[in-house]
């Protein structure tokens, strides 16, 4: 006698609690606390800030330890509790030239106004296991200076101030700002709805994408005009109030790749521009984010768009790791209805393939 | 001058009612020519019969540019009810709108003024609410088409007159179209663009 | 911290007027796909996001709600789907075709005929039946535009060609109305004429890619095909090992690793039904001898 599969119900109910319970680990062991994954592991919290959508440090956390430290899963929880938050409205756009930066390099000046603030950055350590990190690290005390009130001037804008760049696209006074999550995408895309689906995007498709353009897929002359992290306020004007209010700072990283000149007959040669910006501090996100927009602004720009990097459809429709691991993981879920039909037709091929090529082979043996 | 607080109200219950008044505009529009009633009740502003606020209440919001006609655009308590309950923005230029209200049939401007779509985005199309005398007496008319098993009688006493005439130009545009609602106090019936009717006289 | 707190049916209004506005013109327009803007949902893309949405935009607590996938009520996915509204929606739920009003399903229509009191809502991955041939959706856009699908037809008789069939079993594309060629998600192609002048109303819902499409009830359903080569559904010639059916769907059960099949519904809700009514497979003559003759 044959027993259908049942008990679905009570395997999934068991599968939660070993989740549960794998996610805790050892008992023995002290659990994680959100403080601890916020202030240690605070780069992926800035990832999950980033590609999640959603400005909240402590839910990334809580997401991140839910995820059991799957950045990815961690994204998409984010994503669905964002889903269902009510949408008050726009903010003012941020502005980052008064952004107070911890960190800010360029790479196209010497020096800058301002000046190149190294800050706290990976490059120029040295890539060796630490072990004194292993437990019970005190960090030396860095040395802190009074907080400059000097000026530091975005370099594109200085270039900017010479006509040596091209002026950054203006959008049109109260024209509304597209947002591909409340509205289904069509194509061609504006640059508005790029740099956001841009900024949602999996870092590294956007790294490989950016490094595709480096090595001739879409060559488009990237120079870093500046990078720059650190915290900006944030300003909504609310209708009834009449005036913008101060909702409070946060953290970003910008980064302004200077590129390519181009120019015509009518219009004087000048650098184009690159454009990233990400939650936290995500130096390597927003770079590829620079590379990847500029070599999308192809149609715009009047150039051949060849290469992967610079295929807005292609770009778009792949860069959202919650949409590619859905679907790449739903493989996993049955599929026996389908294979069955695909099972019959092959059979049915096969016999009669055997069928024609049957005789063939008994005259073959004959002879 | 009626203030908000002199509006009539919106749904009591705004999820139930919003997916039972929508179940019925859908059965509708998959059937067309059967009348649905629209059970929840909820108050209607001047002109508008609350089968028509019901709809409102349910589809518009600020994503759906609204086109009145005179009737309905000269009576502020309508504007302000929808601009209240819904915040639908109202356009004067009908071939951008999602939605139009006409209480007045009679002077239903021509079709082609309102959103056709393209032929790529066909369901970028204005849906014209006409409220109308009744949808269980009057002439009779035969339906045919998509959603109807075999042919729909309809009885109804509509304006304008030459409705259904008119409403011929969807079958040269089809796929872009003009999809139809129309309501007599809390009972619907819907004509989508693959609907064709063929006047029986009375 | 902020605790989330969720509507009925998970989804907000305004998420909701969205959807059921493209439904609605979906219904105006049989087989052209409506983008919609898709929201994240508690479950990933893939899983079903475009039926469960579709479904939470209609669905009220008087309907009675059944989920299948593979033709099953008992399947993980189908479980989980059928639970979250359970929760969220607190509908009546139900495994019989019969009394459902609304159906959700993965792969499969159910074998008892549907009536003009349900909606069948699938769940679609790629809705675009052109995308295989056609990858961007620029250019399949303006196909459907122009009712331009001679790729298809090209497609299908290169099939011929070459394997002497239409090598397409599953999710085979068929022209709505007279007019737009329609992906009928991955269904087996068994399933298709189903879909043609069927009582209810079918909704269908693609998450991930964006886009909702309907087939009004009553409205013609024509699979592609050519006069020398006409369409036919393919079954496993069997009846089924529990039921005896021979005209239902079946799943291929492999018994061992020397070659054992055995052939039994996919339709489970079938299946039992048929079995309750007396009828009997090859495998399901004696079940309580075997039972008690396991304790012996």
């Amino acid at each position: 006698m044959y027993v259908a599969v049942k008990g679905g119900e009570r395997a999934i109910e068991n599968a939660h609690r070993l989740l549960a319970n794998a996610r805790r680990g050892d008992q023995s062991v002290t659990e994680v606390t959100l403080d601890q994954i916020s202030e240690q592991l605070g780069l992926a919290v800035d990832r999950v800030m980033s590609e999640g959508s959603l400005y909240d440090r402590e839910l990334a956390a809580l997401a991140i330890k839910q995820a059991r430290g799957d950045l990815i899963e961690a994204i998409f929880l984010v994503r669905a509790f964002r889903a269902t938050l009510p949408r008050f409205g726009t903010s003012e756009p941020v502005d980052t030239g008064a952004m107070r930066v911890q960190r800010r390099v360029s790479a196209t000046f010497k020096d800058i106004p301002g000046g190149q603030i190294l800050g706290p950055t990976f490059d120029y350590t040295h890539r060796l296991l630490d072990p004194s990190l292993a437990e019970g690290f005190v960090p030396e005390v860095p040395a802190a200076a009074e907080a400059s009130t000097a000026p530091t001037p975005r370099v594109t804008d200085i270039l900017g101030r010479d006509g040596l760049i091209e002026s950054s696209p203006e959008a049109e006074d109260g024209a509304a700002v597209g947002d591909l999550t409340r509205e289904p995408l069509n194509f061609p895309a504006d640059r508005d709805l790029r740099l956001q689906n841009l900024a949602r995007g999996d870092e590294g498709f956007l790294l490989a994408m950016g490094y595709s353009t480096q090595r001739g897929y879409g060559r488009n002359h990237p120079f870093v005009g500046e990078i720059r992290f650190g915290e900006v306020e944030v300003e909504f004007a609310a209708e009834d109030v009449g005036f913008a209010v101060p909702l409070g700072a946060i953290e970003l990283t910008e980064c302004q790749m200077v590129n390519q000149f181009k120019g015509s007959a009518t219009e004087a040669p000048c650098f184009t521009r690159g454009y990233g910006l990400a939650f936290g501090q995500s130096e390597r996100k927003t770079m590829s984010m620079a590379l990847v927009d500029r070599a999308l602004r192809a149609r715009e720009l009047g150039e051949e768009a060849l290469a992967p990097a610079q295929d807005e459809e292609f770009v778009m429709s792949h860069s959202d790791n919650v949409q590619a691991t859905g679907f790449v993981e739903h493989l996993k879920l049955p599929h026996y209805v389908d294979f069955q039909s695909e099972l019959g037709l092959l059979r049915k091929l096969r016999q009669e393939f055997a069928e024609a090529n049957a005789p063939d082979a008994m005259k073959e043996a004959a002879e | 001058m009626t203030t908000i607080a002199e509006l009539p109200p919106g749904f009591a219950d705004k999820v139930l009612s919003a997916q039972s008044t929508f179940r019925s505009v859908m059965d509708a529009m998959a059937r067309p020519g059967s009348v649905q009633r629209i059970v929840p009740m909820a108050g209607a502003p001047g002109v508008m019969m609350r089968g028509t606020a019901a709809i409102a209440l349910t589809l518009f919001d600020h994503d759906t540019p609204l086109w009145l006609d005179a009737r309905m655009a000269e009576s502020s308590d309508v504007t302000k009810w929808l601009k209240f309950h819904t915040g639908a923005p109202v356009v004067q230029d009908s071939s951008v709108a999602s939605f139009a209200l006409i209480s007045d049939g009679g002077a239903l401007p021509a079709l082609e003024r309102f959103a056709l779509g393209t032929s790529e985005y066909p369901d970028r199309s204005t849906t014209v609410i006409i409220q109308v005398d009744s949808l269980s007496s009057g002439r009779s008319f035969e339906l045919r088409g998509p959603g109807i098993d075999g042919v729909a009688a309809l009885h109804a006493s509509i304006k304008p007159f030459d409705l259904f005439e008119r409403l011929r130009m969807n079958e040269a545009l089809f796929p872009r179209g003009i999809d139809v609602v129309l309501v007599a106090d809390d009972a619907v019936v819907a004509i989508p663009r693959t609907t064709r009717v063929v006047s029986k006289g009375s | 911290m902020n605790a989330p707190a969720y509507n009925f049916a998970y989804l907000d209004e305004q998420t909701k007027r969205m959807i059921r506005r493209a439904i609605l013109k979906a219904i105006a327009i049989p087989g052209y796909q409506v983008p919609f803007a898709s929201r994240e949902m508690p479950m990933p893309y893939g899983w079903g996001t475009g039926g469960v949405q579709v479904t939470a935009a209609i669905l009220g607590p008087q309907d009675v709600l059944k989920v299948i996938d593979q033709g099953s009520d008992d399947t993980t996915n189908a479980i989980s789907i059928r639970k979250f509204f359970a929760k969220t929606a607190g509908v009546a739920t139900t495994t019989a075709t019969d009394e459902a009003t609304v159906i959700q399903t993965r792969h499969r229509i159910p074998e008892t005929a549907l009536h003009a009191n349900q909606v069948l809502v699938y769940q679609v991955p790629i809705p675009e039946p052109l995308r295989f041939l056609e990858p961007r959706e620029t250019e399949t856009r303006r196909m459907h535009a122009l009712a331009e699908y001679g790729l298809m037809h090209v497609k299908l008789y290169e099939d011929i060609a070459r394997f002497g069939h239409i090598a397409t079993a599953y999710a085979y594309p068929v022209k709505v109305n007279a007019r737009y060629v329609m992906d009928p998600s991955p269904t087996p192609k068994f399933d298709n004429p189903k879909m043609d002048n069927c009582p209810a109303l079918q909704l269908f819902g693609a998450g991930r890619e964006k886009r909702i499409y309907a087939i009004p009830p009553y409205t013609q359903v024509v699979s592609l095909d050519f006069e020398d080569h006409p369409f036919e559904p393919y079954r496993f010639n069997a009846p089924c090992a529990l039921c005896g059916a021979e005209n239902s769907y079946l799943d291929e059960i492999v018994t061992d690793d020397k070659g054992g099949r055995m052939f039994v519904c996919s339709d489970t809700d079938y299946c039992e039904g048929r079995q309750a009514a007396g009828h009997h497979g090859s495998l399901s003559a004696a079940p309580y001898k075997e039972k008690a003759g396991s304790h012996g």
